[in-house]
């Protein structure tokens, strides 16, 4: 037998029997850290995920910036910009709902998840009026796609070419569509903060999952706060 | 602390401390992980090795008379993407390095031991997806996926296909993500950044190309999907699209990708010369600071691969450029290899025996690399024998060298069981000749001009000859590998058992029993000593693992 | 438009509330600015309005600021250079096609 399995008690660092800690750490703060990297370097991989996109959308909005400036004042900025604040709003909530888990502020905890995804939901409604207005012009790519004789602002009597309209509509359904997919995730997520909330799970010493989701819901709102110019208001003032 | 009796079959270990399927298949054990990956991935490599083998046959005679063109077009696709997405990217990291990352830096697991199982799950998945694909049609593509054919023309089954390497991606993702947690936070006491094993680091910036890098295949593939379906025009040149915004968005990935195959290999290829030099490797720091080099060059240089696609020729310069830059930091390497063999006591074992493999064909291969990476030579060879060449001798006389040299290694460790010493070098060596005998000839008919992907050189029957020595060097190559699957698995069973550390290597993997106890270590390690301290080693001054406390 | 540094740790408050509203402030200044006609410079003053607006939600709402550890940063800035690079270099092969 090794000599090494005398197992020595080592009383030098106070280690908290905490339920939480995984057996593969050594303190929580470790774990906690750990936590929180892991999710910073998840929100990297997102944003090379989305950056695909961005990058597609770059290019073609450079070869055609005229049709693609038609077919972005075809979608509503007006929600789109209630989106962009609903989500703002949703962010502030998420930080108080932190700030109140760090002074044992239950009910205000609750609360303010609670209203996280009440704008969350706001949120994917107003995308929904959207899509169906879209749906309703045939402006969803696809088989039934139709963008004819609808002109380039500032240019009366020229019109957009429909193809290169369908890849703008292309990228804006895949680019809200997928922050879509992400932001009812992010909702999943919260259903669930809230049931540990609710359960009493979280404490000024531990948040750690609050703190993470929170990143993750932020992350979403970067997304959409520049999916929102970018789409919506290409040459708006012709 | 190097027990001196191992009796691994009877102490509890992390293979016998539970049976059960049960257990396997839900474990959170990073080595039970990496077995599960080991399986996994082998399997894999059997089935690219089969469309390896009947592209050599088919070639074997200037007439496309052994299968008809667009199932040759299947077959070269299907050997690349298995080789590439579900044997080589996976291999070294998710073997290797879930089975050494956490013991090598003194910790008890990787910072999520549930993801990581989630990651081997999503391998499983988006393996079964491309083994349903592959076995109801295929694809036919090229592993490249090349727009507008992808996306348009091919009837073959592109979404079945991308949505299993899009899953897989996704572990490969996770894995990345684990081990730069692990790596920056689960250091032990003592373990500070220049006393990581070259081991670590290799895998540190693996992790940051697949964090970075693979996010951009997962949309590319999803978009490919999207066009595919609905017609949407994204890469279709008659609806405005642009075809080279594919190969963009692909090779972004796809050429960091293969600096994922070959970082791990060097990881590997430091700890083995090492070992068997007795001698720390020299130039450590520049070791260690060229991987991540060459994480971030790699990811500048990907447009070499589109210079006859009809890019700009002056991005085609600046590519070309950054291309011969990103040789720089691996020649660094293989500069530092060779000094640390210069005076030291070299051992030949076999692992050691791969290890020198790599040294002679990874340079081979990086150095044709420059062949390519110069325009005007890349016109006349680009798309030909001369390209596949290049590649494999990098990837297979790289990258598959470095994992079987590994596997060797530390097959000890993983299994508690030692492999036949005289029957593994006598594998390195059938190897090395069926693999230079496959691959070099090749090189030469791609200079001769003989273009890729064709299943019939009829027009060209002179290249026979060399065809001929192709094949039969694959055939060697076959057996070759067959002997490691076959003597492992006897050593599983008829092996001497393997004392804790029988090659006296220094790592703190080598300081706990073979098989190693669940947990790693009976107490967290403490260390007081810097990387490859092999001269404290061989003069007796054992290194005590202090208790902590 | 900023947010005024506030570290005391006794009203984050304060801090949360400023940048929510600097935050609306910028939605409905991108909305506006869009109608002016600035040329080419709507999409760049748009990108820079945005790039703020997402500047603040890292700083404060993501705790960027007063991380004790500058590997957080390190991530972030890393993440957005690779970004860079994929968008820099592939517009380098399409801004510079037609020029031979």
């Amino acid at each position: 037998m090794s000599d090494s399995q005398i197992v020595v008690e080592t009383a030098s660092h106070a280690e908290v029997h905490n339920p939480a800690l995984q057996h593969q750490f050594a303190e929580p703060q470790q774990q906690r850290d750990a936590a929180s990297l892991g999710m910073w370097i998840f929100l990297a991989t997102e944003v090379m995920f989305f950056g695909g996109l961005f990058c597609a959308y770059l290019i073609y909005r450079t070869w055609y910036f005229s049709d693609f400036a038609a077919a972005s004042t075809s979608i509503n900025a007006a929600l789109g910009g209630a989106n962009t604040a609903v989500l703002i709003c949703s962010s502030l909530t998420v930080v108080l709902a932190i700030w109140a888990a760090q002074t044992s502020r239950r009910s205000l905890m609750l609360l303010m998840l609670v209203l996280t995804m009440l704008f969350g939901c706001a949120f994917l409604g107003i995308k929904g009026v959207e899509y169906h207005d879209k749906f309703v012009e045939h402006h969803v790519p696809g088989a039934s796609f139709s963008f004819e004789h609808e002109e380039i602002p500032g240019h009366p009597g020229q019109y957009a070419n429909p193809h290169h309209a369908e890849i703008f509509f292309a990228l804006y359904f895949i680019m809200t569509g997928l922050h879509a997919l992400h932001m009812i995730v992010g909702l999943g997520i919260f259903t669930w903060l809230l049931w540990m909330a609710w359960k009493r799970r979280f404490t000024p010493e531990y948040y750690t999952p609050l703190e993470i989701g929170g990143l993750y819901w932020h992350f979403v709102d970067i997304i959409w706060i520049y999916l929102f110019p970018l789409l919506y208001l290409i040459d708006r003032h012709k | 602390m190097a027990t001196a009796i191992a009796q691994p079959v009877e102490r509890t270990n992390y293979l016998n401390n539970e049976y059960g399927v049960k257990s396997w298949l839900l474990t959170t054990d990073h080595k039970r992980i990496a077995l599960l990956y080991l399986i996994s991935i082998t399997f894999f490599f059997f089935i690219g090795g089969f469309f390896a083998l009947l592209i050599r046959l088919e070639l074997l005679t200037p007439a496309g008379d052994l299968v008809q063109a667009d199932t040759y077009n299947k077959l070269f696709t299907m050997h690349g993407m298995v080789m590439i997405f579900f044997f080589l990217i996976p291999s070294i990291p998710a073997v290797l390095g879930n089975f050494l990352v956490p013991m090598m830096i003194g910790a008890k697991d990787l910072a999520f031991p549930r993801i990581n199982l989630l990651s081997w799950y999503l391998y499983i998945i988006g393996a079964a997806i491309m083994l349903h694909c592959i076995l109801t049609g295929g694809v036919d593509t090229g592993w490249t996926f090349y727009t507008p054919f992808s996306t348009e023309y091919t009837n073959t089954k592109i979404i079945e296909a991308g949505l299993g390497i899009f899953i897989a991606g996704f572990s490969s993702i996770l894995t990345g993500l684990n081990f730069v947690v692990t790596i920056h936070r689960m250091r032990c006491p003592g373990m500070t950044w220049s006393r990581l094993p070259l081991f670590i680091w290799a895998h540190y910036a693996t992790s940051i190309i697949q964090i970075l890098g693979t996010p951009v295949i997962a949309i590319t593939l999803l978009l490919v999907v999207a066009e595919r379906a609905l017609h949407l025009g994204i890469f279709d040149p008659k609806l405005g699209g642009d075809p080279l915004l594919f190969q963009h968005l692909f090779w972004f990935y796809s050429h960091p990708a293969v600096y994922i195959m070959i970082l791990p290999s060097m990881g590997v290829v430091s700890e083995i010369i090492a070992c068997f030099a007795r001698k720390r490797i020299f130039g450590y720091s520049f070791v260690a600071f060229s991987s991540i080099a060459i994480a971030v060059f790699g990811f500048l240089v990907w447009a070499h691969h589109m210079f006859v696609a009809g890019i700009s020729v002056y991005a085609a310069l600046v590519f070309s450029l950054l291309s011969y830059a990103v040789a720089v930091p691996s020649a660094v390497k293989v500069f530092n290899w060779t000094a640390t063999l210069y005076k030291g006591s070299i051992h030949y074992d076999a692992p050691m025996l791969y290890a020198f493999g790599f040294l002679g064909l990874f340079t081979i291969g990086g150095l044709t690399g420059l062949f390519l990476a110069s325009l005007g030579v890349d016109i006349h060879v680009h798309d030909t024998y001369f390209v596949v060449a290049h590649f494999h001798y990098i990837m297979v006389g790289g990258a598959l060298m470095g994992y079987l040299g590994g596997m060797h290694f530390w097959w000890p460790k993983i299994s508690g069981r030692l492999y036949p010493e005289g029957w593994a070098r006598l594998a390195a060596l059938i190897v090395f000749i069926g693999f230079n005998l496959t691959f070099f000839p090749q090189f030469i008919l791609g200079y001769l001009g003989m273009p890729r992907r064709f299943y019939d050189y009829s027009h060209m029957p002179e290249f026979q000859i060399l065809n001929v020595f192709s094949t039969a060097g694959a055939t060697i190559l076959g057996v070759g590998y067959l002997l490691p699957m076959i003597y492992f698995l006897w050593s599983m069973r008829y092996g001497k058992p393997a004392p804790d550390n029988p090659w006296n290597a220094a790592g703190l993997e080598w300081k706990t029993a073979s098989p190693p106890p669940t947990f790693n270590f009976d107490e967290e390690p403490v260390v007081t000593w810097e990387a490859y301290n092999y001269d404290e080693i061989d003069t007796g001054h054992k290194q005590e693992v202090e208790v902590v406390g | 438009m900023s947010a005024p540094s506030d570290h005391s740790k006794s009203s984050p408050l304060t801090t949360y509330f400023t940048v929510w509203v600097a935050l609306l402030c910028g939605t409905f200044l991108t909305y506006e600015v869009a109608k002016i006609d600035l040329g080419p410079w709507n999409a760049a003053v748009a990108l820079t309005i945005a790039s703020a607006k997402a500047l603040l939600v890292a700083l404060f709402f993501m705790h960027i600021k007063g991380a004790h550890e500058r590997l957080l940063k390190l991530v972030v800035i890393t993440t957005i250079a690779f970004l860079i690079i994929l968008l820099s270099l592939s517009m380098a092969d399409y801004a510079t096609r037609l020029w031979s």
